[in-house]
């Protein structure tokens, strides 16, 4: 009996043990969730509305402030025979495809001379990668002055007595790009070199005793062994380049303001003028929405493929 | 481009050091090495050294056309200029006052975002409520989002609560595009402590915020320091959302730099010009070089911002 009786304390002390025990979880998921209310905020505040909204004024004719007269597509239309966002999407294109691959190929390159066992590694990485720390308003201010066709280098080494040497590709509608392009890696390659220095220092130090023992030149190793191990460091890279590709907004402004004429604007530009000083805002968010398009599509086939492998994983279980 | 493909630990590998093939001695291709790095690294410092020179010459000395050449005589009137006098339109404050707005949104920006990001990792570990997957994916999702495509959204919603073009506005702005980052940094570092911790922590009857104070936030020092870098740089460095929300009494450096330079008005001086470019450099620059090898760590984890 007595025995009962502490049995049925016991079971008395451990639920109501168990019921404040919930009772504090409970409190402090509430917490949780306190605590994180500007994530919860930013996550569908920012990145699920105010992209809906965006979507949703794309179809308005919105000017300067948001209206809701739906008008269809008329704005898609419209910003496709617009003269400025075709020039825009060439550009993206061509400054993209140059300037993603200028930037991984030397910032192979550079990793690959930086991982040959030289004196003074760090110097060369500090100054490969300083420029990354300067905003890209600088690096677009300081290779505007040194492409500058009457000061720049161009007159300076024309100075020298090559007299017909011409160096001044922001001056020209055709050429203006290519300056972009080299202000662009001067700013971003290091870290590039720095990923792929990192994807090179992980891979196996036996794989190179392995390609020495059967003879294969250092550049083949290089090449043909090592290239397809970093693909994690290539991919990493090869992602932010894109990302910045698409964002790319400070540099025009600051080296050449979307000119000479309309020859160097970007998508970025093209939205933020439609929403400002040009005070169209349906057209603007046409224009945001083709931006984020591929972004989209890019995700959805990470995902898919991300889903296969792991459905694949599953049933090979 | 999931989050763990996002966190290569690049900056920890990066510091093991080199692993390639084995040098010989002092062979033609290693001379080839050096000559192609030297080169290389004469490529990046050469901008600096064009800043440096010019910022120090006069303007007659400027038109002589010798870009690379170390001025005949020095003068620093034009880092004085650049800092009390130069004109953005009618005003002729110099940098000043955009150098003390960009100090009082970074500070700000930085403390509030990286708060707010820590709280989130922490959360995201170790009190996975019910939707927190989806809310850090949306993050993630975030992060690859152009700006362009919510910043009038932004703009309206600003203007809603009267926020837009103030100084609270300017930090709420850097907080939400800081936040897919910094959340993932401390996520990923949250995760990989042991849970136990946690579970012994639960058993003595912490709750969240006790935990987070006195266990997690200690331990998360060094993962801070990389934010705190991240975050600086990034947001002295921000042109786009200061000049778009930032508002004119809080127009950042940057943004300041950018009219100074690009003012139709007057005579260029490209030695002002110059010499505000390099003030508005170097903080960042000088966080670069303090922080070494911790600048490495913050790139690999932030580069994504970009």
């Amino acid at each position: 009996m007595a025995q009962l009786a502490t049995a049925n304390q016991d079971a008395a002390t451990a639920a109501s043990g168990g019921r404040t025990k919930r009772k504090a979880f409970r409190m402090s998921t509430v917490m949780a969730v306190l605590g994180t209310t500007p994530m919860i905020a930013t996550a569908i505040g920012v990145f699920v509305i105010c992209i809906i909204y965006s979507f949703v004024l794309s179809f308005t004719s919105s000017r300067i402030f948001p209206a809701f007269d739906f008008i269809g597509t008329a704005q898609y239309e419209r910003l496709w025979s617009t003269g400025r966002w075709l020039v825009s999407v060439n550009n993206i294109w061509l400054f993209g495809v140059l300037s993603i691959a200028a930037n991984m190929t030397v910032g192979f390159l550079l990793a690959v001379f930086m991982d040959q066992r030289i004196k003074q590694e760090d110097l060369f990485r500090s100054i490969f990668l300083y420029p990354f720390a300067m905003s890209l308003v600088i690096t677009g201010l300081v290779w505007r002055w040194i492409l500058d066709p009457n000061y720049g280098i161009q007159a300076t080494v024309q100075g020298w007595g090559f007299t017909d040497f011409s160096f001044a590709p922001l001056v020209r509608a055709e050429t203006a790009i290519y300056g972009l392009v080299v202000a662009g890696i001067w700013n971003g390659v290091g870290v590039t070199m720095a990923i792929m220095l990192a994807g090179l220092r992980g891979i196996d130090a036996e794989i190179w005793k392995a390609a020495k023992v059967d003879g294969i030149p250092t550049w083949r190793t290089y090449l043909f062994i090592v290239l397809p191990m970093m693909r994690g460091a290539l991919l990493t890279a090869f992602i932010l380049q894109c990302v910045g590709v698409v964002r790319v907004y400070d540099l025009i402004v600051a080296m050449t303001q979307g000119g000479p004429g309309i020859a160097t604007q970007m998508p970025a530009v093209f939205v933020i003028q439609h929403i400002t000083d040009r005070s169209n805002v349906g057209l603007g968010m046409a224009a945001a929405t083709m931006m984020l398009l591929p972004v989209v599509v890019l995700l959805a086939l990470q995902a898919l493929i991300q889903w296969r492998a792991n459905r694949a994983k599953e049933a090979a279980k | 481009m999931t989050a763990e493909t996002l966190s290569v630990p690049a900056g920890s590998r990066l510091l093991e050091g080199p692993r390639g093939a084995r040098p010989k001695k002092l062979t033609l291709s290693r001379v080839g090495i050096y000559a192609f790095l030297v080169l290389a690294a004469l490529f990046f410092l050469m901008p600096l050294w064009v800043m440096v020179v010019t910022s120090l010459k006069t303007m007659p000395e400027i038109q002589l056309r010798q870009i690379f050449a170390w001025p005949r005589e020095i003068t620093f009137e034009p880092w004085l200029k650049a800092w009390d006098t130069a004109c953005t339109g009618r005003d002729c404050n110099g940098l000043k006052p955009g150098f003390w707005n960009s100090v009082r949104i970074t500070a700000v920006g930085t403390v509030i975002s990286i708060i707010c990001a820590a709280l989130n990792g922490y959360a995201l570990s170790f009190w996975r409520y019910k939707g927190a997957n989806i809310l850090f994916g949306l993050l993630v999702f975030g992060a690859f989002v152009p700006y362009q495509v919510v910043i009038y959204p932004l703009i309206i919603g600003l203007r809603e609560i009267g926020l837009f073009a103030t100084f609270p506005g300017i930090i709420i702005v850097h907080t939400i595009f800081g936040m897919p980052i910094l959340t993932l940094l401390f996520r990923n570092f949250f995760a990989s402590l042991p849970v136990e911790l946690f579970k012994a922590a639960r058993v003595d009857g912490a709750g969240f915020w006790q935990i987070f104070f006195q266990i997690m936030v200690p331990m998360a020092v060094p993962i801070t320091i990389v934010a705190v870098i991240l975050q600086v740089t990034g947001i002295w460095n921000d042109f786009l959302f200061g000049t778009v929300f930032a508002g004119r009494p809080n127009m950042p450096m940057t943004v300041q730099l950018n009219n100074i330079v690009n003012t139709t008005t007057g005579v260029r001086e490209y030695n002002v010009h110059m010499a505000a470019t390099i003030l508005t450099a170097a903080v960042p620059l000088a966080v670069y070089f303090i922080s070494g090898k911790w600048f490495v760590r913050g790139i690999a984890a932030g580069a994504v911002k970009g």
